[in-house]
């Protein structure tokens, strides 16, 4: 039972690493969209394509919550304590992220919509590079299990850390790069296309960079993490990151969006779970195996119950969703974000929420 | 822990031995004040969540029915509105559910497998109101309109179940039950039994009829300033019936289950119960005292106007039953009476005046098929919104901090389950200044959204019905 449970906390992780990543990347491309002028047009496509799924996407951190809180009560109570600084900040982010990108669809000025973006922009930066540190000090073994029982800053300010920081927003970038140049090709919009397609290649080709320097940091920083990476089924999905990894690239670089979406997911699907495999059979490394983690079988019996008869709602209810907007069914007219706020069009355009 | 004696209870809440093994320490107040900022924050919302869907698939529904573009625009705008609130529910929510971890580890350490399971099924509740709130928001003109109506749907369903799981783990804090305590150590959980506690039923109907009431006032209270601004076409006069309707018709009920309520918690939690009534001493045919401060020194209420039998009237629907007082626990067990007892009382009272509000609502339109035509009426119903929030939040007031100072009643304090994280006050300070923020931005946004005139909802071959052609 504490496996499903941990398959489930799987899904959940590697479902936000993806959608929720890519969200978070999303916000990267706009924060360096440059001028409100020259970046209206990727900004624009930004906002039209997370518009209808960025709510449901962050649900995912909900989920992995839940499951996290309830099967495994001690290392939640234990990683919350000790990460609290890091989850603080990354939970502001949250709030300015969400609320700034909501906002931002009714900007009246084009100073406001610049504000607003800004403060959502920066948020989808700070967010990854904050929960990464979280997860890198639970990866290398700093939570101890007890109330704020870690260091309440080296457990997030070390090498490994700042490595899956900075991973966490590379890959982000690169995965929202992919989705965004698919979207633009269904918009019919080839210089956007360009334009994310070029970002793609670049961002995939740095986190990879990334990846592999990254093993030297693990290597010196948290050599458990590292022979776990380095060897079995650690070391398998590592490599099948990789694979993903190359033939995302390979799939831009031909144009094939659609099979791109795939082939990026299973890279960052991978990744997390060779995390999983490198610290079996730990929750919490050198601290707390799994079965030490785990609830009671009572509750993590009725959980798996619980959450497997809500799957049966919604896994359905999901591919409704994305199945409309790979579709193209709930797309908006694609419009430059600074369009808005031109003298010509001032005041008769819906707001960007509406469906025309 | 149903049948125990309330000595039992203290000696087994003094052997609960807290899981990570971390004190107490003394700035808890900061973490209750940033748990109830953060809650104060987000019921509001979810209010929204719980009632608009269902009002705005009504107005759909006119539309579909007669096809008039007024319920369209109506409809769709709302629909926008209730978007933008769902967005800051998530985030807001988002945050409570961190404070979780950063407020309460060992809380959650200890009793996360008993109560967590209703989580689990919250957060699937809240996916699929995610899920079709996009579809809905996003599929206005795009779906089939069957499609589009159904897609609203599960919104209304998930709003329901999704307020039902978070009472079950709230209800559950006032009526633990589902595990036993041995040695200090919470075994043998037994999540369902956690779940469907004797709290749960009263608590979800007076806050789904709660979120109707607060979401409906506040909604018509618009509609009522345009009313009185002469504004008065049918876009006006639906978005204020429609809104009006539905929270008048949950304002007399909600008198009925609150007296349910009351009764449930004299049973379950008698000591919150004497908090409501700053009854010191267990007593047969208890006074109700109205209004007056309590003195902690005399324990009597000051300034308060005595009625005889009421209390026992209203606990035990007998004029001579005996009601337990504060007196039944040490000192240190009872929560702040003042705050507890004011707060009840604010609550009492605007869900009185609610009530009545809704009634000559009713009356007026059952007796004159008619609005009514008063000044005073329509500025009623404008202060009705603000009224009823308020009216929300004390009685969630009364809850928590009548609960106090358990986190879970009778069993662990609330200072056992606090963080030993050093800096809460650094964090509360930006909490405060970031909902702040949120709360301007969200007016300064709404404002927006309800500036536009409503037929830019619809588009121009839809106005003049007898017009389109392509």
């Amino acid at each position: 039972m504490a496996e499903i449970c941990l398959a489930f906390v799987m899904l959940g992780v590697t479902a936000y690493a993806i959608f929720g990543g890519a969200d978070f990347g999303a916000g990267f491309w706009d924060l360096t969209a440059g001028t409100a002028e020259g970046g209206g047009r990727l900004r624009g496509m930004i906002q039209r394509s997370m518009a209808p799924v960025w709510e449901a996407n962050h649900v995912w951190l909900i989920f992995v919550l839940v499951i996290v809180w309830t099967a495994f009560p001690v290392a939640f109570g234990s990683i919350f304590s000790t990460l609290s600084i890091p989850l603080f900040v990354a939970a502001i982010g949250i709030i300015f992220r969400g609320a700034a990108f909501a906002l931002r669809g009714q900007a009246g000025t084009i100073r406001e919509a610049k504000v607003l973006g800004g403060l959502f922009a920066l948020s989808s930066v700070l967010i990854p590079l904050f929960f990464g540190a979280a997860a890198g000090g639970i990866a290398s073994g700093r939570v101890e299990v007890g109330n704020a029982a870690g260091d309440p800053i080296t457990s997030w300010v070390n090498p490994t850390s700042a490595l899956i920081g900075v991973l966490a927003v590379v890959t982000g970038a690169h995965v929202a790069a992919v989705y965004l140049a698919g979207d633009s090709v269904r918009a019919g919009v080839p210089d956007m296309v360009q334009a994310f397609r070029r970002r793609a290649l670049g961002s995939g080709v740095i986190a990879g960079l990334v990846a592999l320097g990254g093993l030297a940091v693990v290597r010196s920083d948290a050599p458990d993490l590292f022979d776990g990476l380095t060897s079995g089924a650690g070391l398998a999905a590592v490599i099948a990151s990789g694979l993903g990894g190359a033939a995302t690239l390979a799939l831009v670089f031909a144009g094939r969006y659609g099979l791109a979406r795939v082939s990026a997911g299973v890279a960052v699907g991978a990744i997390c779970l060779g995390w999983v495999f490198a610290q079996d059979p730990y929750f919490l490394p050198g601290e707390l195996t799994l079965d030490q983690a785990a609830a009671s079988d009572a509750s993590l019996t009725a959980l798996v119950f619980a959450v497997g008869v809500g799957m049966i709602i919604l896994i359905p209810s999901l591919w409704y969703l994305y199945r409309l907007v790979l579709k193209g069914e709930l797309d908006q007219e694609f419009e430059p974000l600074d369009q808005r706020f031109r003298p010509q069009s001032a005041g008769g355009q819906p707001p960007a929420g509406a469906g025309q | 822990m149903p049948g125990m004696s309330a000595l039992d209870a203290v000696l087994a809440a003094q052997s609960v031995v807290e899981t990570l093994g971390g004190g107490s320490q003394p700035d808890r107040v900061e973490a209750r004040q940033m748990q109830a900022l953060s809650l104060g924050v987000h019921i509001p919302i979810v209010c929204f969540g719980i009632a608009f869907p269902a009002m705005i698939l009504f107005v759909e529904g006119l539309y579909l029915r007669t096809g008039d573009p007024a319920y369209k625009a109506l409809a769709k705008r709302w629909s926008k509105v209730a978007l933008v609130l769902f967005a800051v529910g998530v985030v807001t929510g988002t945050i409570l559910s961190f404070e979780f971890g950063l407020l309460w580890p060992e809380f959650m350490a200890s009793f996360g497998e008993v109560f967590g399971v209703a989580f689990g099924l919250e957060g699937i509740s809240f996916f699929v109101e995610a899920i079709f709130i996009a579809i809905y928001v996003y599929g206005w003109d795009r779906l089939p309109r069957r499609t589009h109506f159904l897609a609203g749907v599960p919104i209304v369903i998930s709003g329901f179940t999704g307020t039902f799981f978070v009472l079950s783990v709230n209800s559950w804090m006032n009526n633990p039950q589902g595990f036993d305590v041995v040695d200090g150590q919470v075994t043998d959980p037994r999540p369902w039994e956690a779940m469907f506690n004797p709290n749960l039923w009263h608590e979800v109907v007076h806050m789904y009829l709660a979120g109707y009431i607060v979401a409906g006032f506040i909604v018509a209270g618009i509609y009522a300033y345009a009313h009185l601004k002469g504004r008065r076409d049918k876009y006006h006069r639906t978005g204020l019936v429609v809104a009006l309707s539905f929270a008048a018709l949950a304002a007399p009920v909600q008198v009925i289950v609150g007296d349910w309520a009351g009764r449930q918690v004299g049973k379950t939690q008698p000591v919150k119960l004497a908090a409501f009534e700053g009854l010191t001493k267990t007593q047969k045919s208890a006074p109700f005292t109205l209004g007056g401060l309590y003195d902690e020194k005399t324990g009597e209420v000051e300034y308060g106007i005595e009625i005889p039998w009421l209390l026992s009237l209203l606990s035990e629907h007998n004029p001579t039953a005996e009601v337990t007082g504060l007196d039944s626990v040490r000192p240190e067990d009872r929560p702040p009476v003042n705050i507890v007892r004011i707060a009840f009382q604010t609550m009492i009272a605007i869900g009185t005046g609610l009530a009545l509000l809704g009634f000559i609502f009713f009356l007026t339109w059952l007796r004159k098929r008619r609005l009514p035509r008063t000044r005073v009426f329509y500025l009623a119903v404008m202060a009705a919104g603000p009224a009823a929030f308020v009216a929300m939040i004390s009685g969630w007031i009364a809850t928590e901090v009548g609960r106090q100072p358990w986190i879970v009643y009778n069993v662990m304090r609330t200072e056992q389950a606090v963080t030993n994280a050093d800096g809460l006050e650094v964090g509360y300070a930006v909490l405060v200044a970031v909902y702040v923020a949120l709360a301007v931005a969200v007016v300064w946004l709404l404002r927006r959204l309800t500036a536009a005139p409503p037929h830019t909802e619809v588009s121009q071959a839809e106005l003049p019905r007898t017009k389109v052609a392509h």
